[in-house]
């Protein structure tokens, strides 16, 4: 069942990352951009998480806590930037 | 039964992310573009890591509750930036389909009249790096 | 400078060190409280407010609540995505606040954003009106009542005295 399963979901998820790409090339304004980026570093770690399943290895857990901080810490700046034209003031 | 339950997570959290792009990439305007993101792919995310904390959990290893740290951090984190893309949309004025609700001009409390919270206070002192390349 | 000024600090750092290192070794116990115990003491400049929750029960109940609706909330925008969106009727709604505490505003903006097709956009700067948009919000006003009812009277109950 999980052998069926996990593909699937591979796929759902490479297709989110391929949507999401498309809006970040389409734009078309800036935080329609900084949104497309938000939802790659999730979809990251979707497949990060699939991975480690389909893998059977927990050590791709460090990753992902590392990329839900540094994605989370981008956004916030590329918002900073765009609303006051200085990320620390 | 736990690999039934395991596959339901894992399908349904698959789902939710696919939805959640899918709004990224169909929806008009950036306002209810923000809605899909948010919301569906932060559940969607929510349901693989659990997913993933009960197979580890299920391997003989001992308990495995560490991705519900990565569950609580998506959580806390996603509105925040949500609020913050929204914030900065209102901020550059990009257009939306809902209209922005105008404040009667009557009420000119100082700073409380909620045409303040539409209309930003002051202008960028910087031109923004839009403008800056044209 | 008090011993311990976030008394709840305490404990959730304690716990989050422990699922970091996913063990219940006493050693890590150890050092769990005692980061828990050391952070506060060292970061206390930045958080001059002590959070005082007046009701458990209650915080728990609107927890619960909230982890509800962000399933339901969630079967409703995957409907409305995968519908048409022309069908869509987006629209900008300002919710006037009762509560006055950062914390408690913090956690509506937050509730907001995870519930039911909304997402919170802008707070005024005297902090009177918090405007919302919606994804399909039909009947603004009904929206309006339903989030001072579900969740802004629940926060005020639990962090502000009434």
């Amino acid at each position: 069942m999980l052998k069926l399963v996990i593909p699937i979901a591979f796929a759902l998820v490479a297709a989110a990352v391929a949507m999401s790409v498309w809006r970040l090339l389409r734009g078309p304004s800036a935080p329609d951009r900084i949104l497309a980026l938000d939802t790659l570093y999730v979809n990251a770690i979707a497949l990060l998480v699939l991975l480690g399943i389909h893998l059977g290895s927990a050590l791709y857990f460090e990753a992902a806590l590392l990329i839900a901080m540094m994605g989370f810490v981008g956004t916030v700046a590329l918002c900073k930037y765009l609303l006051r034209g200085d990320i620390i003031e | 039964m736990l690999e039934y339950l395991l596959s339901f997570l894992i399908l349904a959290g698959a789902l939710f992310t696919f939805i959640g792009a899918l709004g990224l990439a169909r929806l008009r305007d950036f306002y209810t573009r923000l809605h899909g993101p948010t919301k569906a792919t932060t559940l969607g995310v929510g349901c693989l890591l659990i997913a993933s904390s009960v197979y580890f959990s299920s391997q003989g290893r001992g308990m495995s509750l560490h991705e519900v740290l990565v569950t609580l951090f998506l959580f806390i984190t996603a509105p925040i930036s949500a609020h913050l893309l929204a914030k900065t949309a209102l901020h550059l004025r990009i257009e939306s389909l809902a209209p922005p609700p105008q404040g009667d001009q009557s009420d000119t409390r100082e700073a409380g009249s909620y045409t303040e919270i539409i209309t930003p206070p002051r202008p960028p002192e910087r031109p923004l790096p839009e403008e800056r390349t044209r | 400078m008090k011993r311990l000024p976030h008394p709840l600090l305490t404990p959730i750092l304690a716990a989050i060190w422990l699922l970091l290192n996913n063990s219940l070794a006493p050693g890590h116990i150890a050092l769990g409280l005692l980061l828990g115990w050391a952070i506060p003491l060292f970061t206390a400049r930045f958080w001059p407010q002590t959070v005082r929750i007046r009701k458990p029960l209650t915080l728990l109940r609107f927890l619960a609540v909230v982890l509800l609706d962000i399933v339901l909330a969630n079967l409703v925008v995957a409907r409305l995505i995968l519908g048409r969106p022309q069908a869509l009727c987006p629209a900008f709604l300002v919710v006037p606040l009762r509560l006055k505490s950062d914390l408690a505003i913090g956690l509506l903006a937050n509730t907001i954003c995870l519930t039911p097709g909304t997402v919170s956009a802008r707070l005024s700067p005297d902090r009177d009106f918090l405007l919302v948009h919606a994804l399909h919000a039909p009947d603004g006003d009904a929206l309006i009542a339903a989030i001072k009812q579900r969740y802004e009277a629940p926060l005020k109950e639990v962090f502000e005295a009434c």
